[in-house]
């Protein structure tokens, strides 16, 4: 049965390291659906979340195959229910489009202007895939005129330290 | 700058000194130069084998790879140099041999500006490479080296690749080479957890029916005798892969013969009767397995393995033993209680008896006309000494020699396994001849394959390594046709070869050369071969339409193994 997944990566800051954990999913055919890279809580480890729509078998497979990569420490990966998560999503609206009705949404999600300039503002939303995806159908009435959202970023809920690894 | 320093160039040699490298494997080139004029210096330390390609000069580093156990090294120039070299990282990749190469890249400025001979071999070989790196800066360039050889060789063994740009080879830097022992992301050697023993062993000690594969991991992991120790206690049948083939000697009571396509008949057959499987160092790959939703179903499956990403990967195990092959057999056999297996090993003998009959007999002492692939290797088991080393290209040639050679001792066999790269045979044989000029080694090779690496003649001439070359030649892509004649209606699409005198080029070659037609010349022919000094080159012209049976064919289960 596919799910979502998320892949939790600690690796060595190598030149090429994402190319070789691309590689891995380009191969297989998978879909990355989300992807971002940050440092970790220790100087030089970098922490790479990916999101993937699979089955356990291929996400056992796929971390794996990651954990193979000369330069990576340690992958974990996690059902939604294990991770706690987060996404920020932008919105930009002409500014002809601001009325009453905007307001109460903007209340209503959470989000908030994070800039106005002379033609349109911006507005800033994090949540979850749903929630942004939500705001972004309600905010379709106002004219978007640019949408983008980020991958995740996620923290495991069971209690594992990459230090064991190290 | 002081006095101490060297050129880059001259640190990637003396680092290779360092690592006890015999052999550089090689072709010049402008981005390479400066590591050939540092060379020069040092060539009463290291050998450097010039070859005619260098596809060549990475298949020969293999076979001295494979044979020594040692890290193959090889070097070539940026571009098409290094491209080059590609086939035989995916190769070596896929085959897990510990290979070293090196390429020499366009300044470092030039980098991303399709500079002359740029080619972005990092990119290119990420995924044919265990790892690789591009070396900017002079003082970078020995620990690379010198983490190279320690991944390259340990674990699961591979190719690694470090590109050197050419300001790096010039610019001045100290020579200190420390060797890496350890890199912190990288665990090559799992700790075997003695519960998965007891487990293993608890299954061993109940089984009925218990069936050993071994693959190249039992060579890898030089657990040898720790295989042979455990097969006399337990008594258990037990058969090879292709790579794993020589890691116990064919004349070792429990051995049952080869798995696979082209493998024998018992062994295929009865994987599916076992009630407990033991497979060790070996990957399942999908022409041992056949139709892997029809493999072995009805076995508990025990898996010795040294790479967690293959555990699971093909055939879910029961009991995953994971770690060094050695370790975990030396752990096992303390635990396994002596038996024999007499009625289970009369089902062997009653199959392999079945595939004598219909099989073998006629490959090995044919009565029809034209020359069998099988009886040219009949008679180097005459003539052969026990650790003859057998080279073999790919097609229906490397199937038949692989059947019927008789290996009595590890790394004896030499051949492309997982990529079934035409062209390997004649340069890995150049490289395995180099390890031990003593030794025996015999190349077998296709009329279609020989054309692959052909000038490599020329390598073998330069070194004048007694490299005893066969060419059985059919006078087709054998292998490919037998497909066309089985499963496309004797379609032959291109598969028939106007062929040169090989006689001729091999002779132009300086080799000693022999061509034998007809069955009343072989034996002697073969005897000749053997006991010339030197280089020879021996055709045999055989049967054209002939083909290797047993047979797995795609899509089957190992069951289905066909006689004919
Ligand atoms: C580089 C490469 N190209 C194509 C193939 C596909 N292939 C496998 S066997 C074979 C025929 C080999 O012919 P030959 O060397 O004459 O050996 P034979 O089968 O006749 O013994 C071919 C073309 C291959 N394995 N490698
Ligand atoms: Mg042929």
């Amino acid at each position: 049965m596919k799910r979502r997944y998320t892949i939790s990566v600690f690796t060595e800051n190598f030149i090429g390291i994402l190319s070789r954990i691309t590689l891995i999913f380009t191969r297989r055919g998978i879909n990355i659906d989300g992807f971002t890279a940050s440092e970790s809580r220790e100087e030089g480890i970098y922490r790479i979340t990916i999101e993937v729509n699979t089955t356990e078998e291929q996400v056992i497979q796929l971390s794996r195959q990651i954990e193979k990569i000369i330069d990576v420490i340690k992958a974990f990966y996690y059902v939604d229910d294990e991770m706690v998560f987060q996404e920020i999503a932008l919105y930009k609206i002409p500014i002809d489009s601001i009325d009453p009705g905007l307001e109460k949404v903007i209340r209503q999600y959470n989000a908030k202007i994070i800039s106005a300039e002379k033609d349109f503002v911006v507005i800033e939303m994090t949540g979850h895939k749903e929630d942004t995806q939500d705001l972004l159908e309600v905010l379709k009435e106002f004219n978007v005129l640019e949408f983008v959202r980020s991958g995740r970023v996620a923290v495991a809920k069971p209690m594992v330290s990459i230090d064991k690894y190290l | 700058m002081n006095d101490s320093q060297i050129r880059g160039a001259e640190i990637v040699i003396k680092s290779l000194v360092a690592e006890n490298a015999k052999f550089i494997f090689g072709y010049p080139g402008g981005a390479i130069m400066p590591v050939y004029d540092a060379l020069y210096d040092y060539m009463d330390q290291i050998q450097h084998i010039l070859t005619r390609h260098e596809q060549g000069a990475i298949h020969a580093a293999q076979g001295y790879a494979r044979v020594s156990g040692k890290v193959g090294v090889c070097m070539a120039t940026s571009g098409p140099g290094a491209t080059n070299l590609i086939t035989g990282m995916a190769d070596a990749l896929i085959d897990s041999t510990p290979l070293v190469c090196i390429t020499g890249q366009v300044l470092s400025p030039l980098l991303g500006t399709d500079a002359f001979q740029e080619t972005d071999v990092v990119g290119i070989s990420m995924p044919a490479t265990k790892w690789n790196i591009q070396v900017r800066r002079v003082e970078d360039i020995a620990p690379a080296i010198a983490k190279g050889f320690h991944i390259a060789r340990s674990g699961r063994p591979g190719p690694v690749l470090i590109d050197i740009t050419k300001d790096a080879q010039v610019a001045l830097g100290d020579y200190n080479y420390v060797p890496c022992l350890n890199i912190r992301s990288y665990r090559p050697y799992p700790k075997v957890e003695d519960s998965v023993i007891d487990a293993a062993a608890e299954l061993i000690n109940n089984a009925k029916r218990p069936y050993l594969l071994y693959g190249q991991g039992v060579i890898l992991g030089k657990a040898e005798s720790q295989l042979k120790a455990f097969l006399d206690k337990t008594g258990i049948p037990a058969a090879c892969t292709l790579l794993g083939t020589g890691a116990l000697s064919e004349e070792h009571p429990n051995y049952v013969g080869k798995l696979g396509m082209h493998g024998n008949y018992a062994p295929n057959m009865l994987t599916n009767k076992c009630d407990v499987l033991i497979s060790v160092g070996m990957r399942f790959d999908d022409r041992v397995t056949g139709d892997v939703k029809r493999y072995a179903k009805q076995a508990k499956v025990i898996h010795l393995e040294l790479d967690p990403a293959e555990i699971n990967k093909i055939v879910k195990a029961d009991v995953p033993v994971l770690g060094d092959c050695k370790v975990s057999l030396e752990k096992l056999v303390e635990k396994v209680e002596k038996k024999e297996h007499p009625e289970w090993f009369k089902q062997f003998r009653a199959l392999e008896a079945e595939e004598k009959r219909v099989v073998v007999g006629n490959d090995l002492s044919p009565t029809k006309n034209g020359l069998t692939m099988g009886e040219v290797i009949r008679h180097i088991n005459e003539f052969k000494a026990d650790d003859a080393i057998l080279v073999t290209d790919v097609g229906q040639h490397q199937m038949v020699a692989w059947r019927y050679f008789e290996y009595k001792t590890s790394r004896t066999q030499v051949t492309s396994g997982g990529l079934g790269t035409m062209g390997f045979s004649l340069p890995a044989a150049l490289g395995a001849q180099l390890h031990d000029y003593s030794k025996e080694v015999i190349c077998v090779v296709g009329d279609g394959g020989i054309q692959m690496t052909i000038q490599e003649l020329g390598a073998i001439m330069q070194t004048k390594a007694p490299v005893k070359v066969v060419l059985l030649n059919n006078n087709f892509l054998g292998m490919v046709r037998q497909w066309q004649q089985l499963f496309f209606d004797k379609r032959y699409s291109f598969t028939e070869l106007d062929n040169p005198d090989f006689i001729k080029i091999a002779e132009a070659y300086n080799f000693k050369v022999q061509i034998v037609d007809e069955r009343v010349d072989l034996r002697q022919a073969v005897a000749e071969m053997f006991v010339h000094d030197g280089p020879y080159f021996l055709e045999v012209k055989v049967e054209k339409e002939d083909n290797v049976f047993p047979m797995i064919a795609t899509g089957s289960s190992v069951e289905e193994v066909r006689l004919k």
